[in-house]
């Protein structure tokens, strides 16, 4: 039902659509800020934060350096604990493993909690091929598949929404889905809630299988987490008979113990929380409680490549906070569906052309959607430096034949707003000096600054000194 | 079967996808084999952010579970069975939910009718429930969370879900400690945990946030200290 990333226009020409929507606009920026500012006050408490945020990409190097043992560790205890393990190379194989699980279970609906490996690999599609509805929980997701309509951020997916047209399609969509919403909704958040509500508590009253994805696994137990606010992820891992769970594999830690940096810093980097109102925690099954079929699907789709990269691995250490979305000015103008994945923002830059590889218009596009000011990497709970993989990948794009300074012409044309704004453009020039062969001398482009005046020499010090020194 | 051991073993217990299973573990070997090596993880972070006070983390427990919206009571051992009785007869509560290990005396002081949770109770059943009293495995101060593990003071994860209303009654000190990592070290993981921050909540309409979208909609927490 909801639509496809694939087939988007490049970054530019997308981004440039969103700048000329002002809803959309207004309503990232007022998103993008208030998490902002919350989070940095949520991060300030912690006295620790460097410390737990290095021991954070220390735990993920650790583990992507020797993720065959953690993976064969992790299959061992989810099998010990009474899973079942399934092995997925792509999305293709994923999709079928899931639906021909659906199929023995004589069911023909799932429940699904608010997953990006579910939406990476279009499982709602597959599954809606082979006769079987799957029903979004979290309160944005739901939001998005009424409308049929596509995530724009990771953390708030329906952000690009007002709460006048979220009325609107409670109105006019529920009701072609099960209960519908009360005649004389209007547009209060709480009403709009509890609409959401009823409708979906009949689903999960009745559901016998369950989908998910988890922010973690552990390989020492067997554990798997999944961090929520909503309780619909807890509707969906604990009432059901059969749970399926859809995971990439570089979500696997080491220990136990590990958990707890992570358990930290992924709450306040992400709704700038102390702790989100609700963590599952689960290993295989449990008698008398939860679950009596437990389904592990571990995902590669792409992984493995990204892998092989010696500077783009780092991006496997994401654990989808979506601080990077919040703080950087492209995104901020550009909204989440110009990235055409269900990975915007910073991250998505980076992360989604290594997991699809660079052939497509868009993905080629996509190391040039940032102005490199670094912002990215200061907030990552686990220390991706974005602007660098950004940098290594327009060097692939761009040794492939040329096609790399167009794009970056073009994207920097869709991002021209923030060369208005001499903070941010000091910030991202500074951040430039590693990357002087990549940048034009002058931006062509129609925005005022960039007519009447050519890009100031690149200035020796690092936007890191300066972030550290004059910077906030 | 002969040895079972080992990653033959593992792969013969898989599900789907076994063929997929040595590709992919091939090709992780193939894409590290030049890496680095990354060193052991070191912990210099803090194992906890609070003095080693029990009533001062007491205090930030209550703190951080106001600020997210729980309603905090305190008491004492005698106190309890009165205070669970006012609790619920300020809600209306006509039935409450109780797990079978709840000490009974806890809920000597209420007429609302005492219902169990049995395997067989559906969920329809549970959503009909008023209240749910539960205990916990331990509160964190520092987070404001308390952590449920299926213990017999606190029955399935479902109950604490589908009710509109819980009431988790926390013993201080012996359940109270200052930070996420002494909870670890204290939680047992092959049981299911269940962490909860304040009622359930969402931003997702223009950030505002709204209590009650699908579990409880009213969490109190209860403070008994010796
Ligand atoms: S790249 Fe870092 S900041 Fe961005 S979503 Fe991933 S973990 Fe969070």
């Amino acid at each position: 039902m909801s639509g496809t990333f694939v087939g988007m226009p490049a970054f530019p020409e997308a981004a440039r659509d969103a700048v000329g929507n002002t809803t959309l606009r207004a309503n990232l920026r007022h998103a993008t800020h208030t998490i902002r500012d919350k989070r940095a006050k949520a991060v300030a408490e912690l006295a620790d934060w460097q410390q737990l945020r290095e021991a954070g990409k220390q735990i993920k190097n650790h583990t992507l350096r020797h993720l065959e043992r953690y993976l064969v560790q992790l299959e061992e205890s989810v099998v010990r604990a009474g899973g079942t393990v399934h092995w997925a190379a792509d999305a293709d194989e994923a999709n079928r493993i899931v639906a021909d699980l659906v199929k023995a279970t004589g069911e023909r609906e799932v429940v699904k909690v608010k997953s990006m490996a579910t939406q990476e690999i279009g499982l709602n599609e597959a599954l809606a091929a082979e006769g079987i509805s799957a029903y979004e929980t979290d309160l944005a997701e739901l939001i998005v598949q009424l409308g049929r309509d596509l995530p724009s951020h990771i953390l708030v997916p329906a952000i690009h929404r007002n709460r006048g047209e979220i009325r609107d399609i409670f109105r006019e969509e529920m009701g072609k889905w099960g209960r519908a919403a009360p005649d004389a909704l209007t547009d209060s958040p709480a009403e709009l809630a509890e609409a959401a509500r009823l409708h979906l508590r009949e689903k999960f009253l009745r559901a016998k299988v369950g989908v998910s994805g988890a922010n973690f696994m552990v390989a020492e137990t067997g554990t798997l987490v999944v961090f929520e606010s909503e309780g619909n992820g807890r509707m969906c891992l604990t009432l059901p008979e059969t749970l399926i769970s859809v995971v990439g594999i570089e979500k696997v830690i080491p220990t136990w113990q590990d958990l707890e940096v992570f358990l930290q810093t992924l709450p306040r980097s992400s709704t700038a929380e102390r702790m989100n109102p609700y963590t599952s925690m689960w290993t295989g099954t449990t008698d008398g409680d939860g679950p009596s079929v437990f389904h592990l699907v571990l995902l590669d789709n792409g992984r493995t490549d990204t892998l092989a990269d010696e500077v783009g691995r780092q991006a496997l250490r994401c654990i989808r906070c979506s601080a990077c979305l919040n703080v950087c000015p492209v995104y901020e103008r550009a909204g989440g569906h110009a990235y055409g994945s269900v990975y915007p923002g910073p991250i998505g830059a980076i992360l989604s052309p290594q997991l699809r590889g660079t052939e497509s218009e868009i993905d080629a596009s996509l190391p040039y959607a940032s102005s490199l000011c670094g912002a990215c990497y200061e907030v990552c709970p686990v220390a991706i430096d974005i602007p660098e993989v950004l940098v290594h990948l327009r060097e692939r794009v761009a040794d492939r034949g040329g096609k790399g300074h167009r794009l970056e012409k073009a994207a920097m044309k869709a991002a021209s707003w923030a060369m208005d704004r001499p903070g941010v453009m000091a910030a991202a020039e500074r951040a430039a000096t590693r990357t002087r062969r990549l940048h034009p001398k002058k931006v062509p482009g129609t925005g005022a600054w960039t007519d009447s005046r050519a890009l100031p020499e690149l200035p020796e010090k690092s936007f890191r000194d300066w972030w550290k020194g004059e910077g906030r | 079967m002969t040895r079972g051991d080992g990653e033959t073993g593992a792969a013969s217990r898989t599900g789907t996808g076994t063929g997929s299973r040595d590709r992919i573990l091939a090709r992780v070997r193939t894409a590290v084999a030049d890496a680095r090596e990354a060193p052991e993880v070191t912990r210099d972070y803090l194992t906890t952010h609070t003095p080693d006070d029990p009533a001062a983390v007491l205090d930030l427990l209550h703190e951080n579970l106001a600020e997210y919206r729980a309603l905090v009571h305190r008491t004492d051992a005698e106190g309890l069975p009165p205070l669970l009785a006012r609790l619920l007869a300020e809600r209306g509560s006509a039935t409450v939910l109780a797990p079978a290990g709840l000490p009974p005396e806890w809920l000597g002081a209420t007429d609302a009718v005492r219902v169990q949770d049995r395997p067989e109770s559906t969920a329809a059943e549970l959503d009909a429930v008023d209240s749910v009293v539960t205990g916990c495995a331990l509160a964190i101060a520092e987070t404001g969370t308390i952590v449920l593990d299926g213990g017999p003071d606190q029955g399935r994860r479902r109950i604490t879900l589908v009710p509109d209303h819980h009431i988790c009654v926390v013993r201080a000190p012996d359940q109270v400690v200052a930070s996420v990592p002494r909870a670890m070290v204290r939680l047992d993981p092959t049981r299911p945990l269940t962490w909860i921050s304040g009622p359930s909540a969402t931003s997702d309409i223009e950030l505002d946030r709204v209590e009650g979208v699908h579990g409880p909609r009213t969490l109190e927490v209860v403070l008994v200290s010796d």
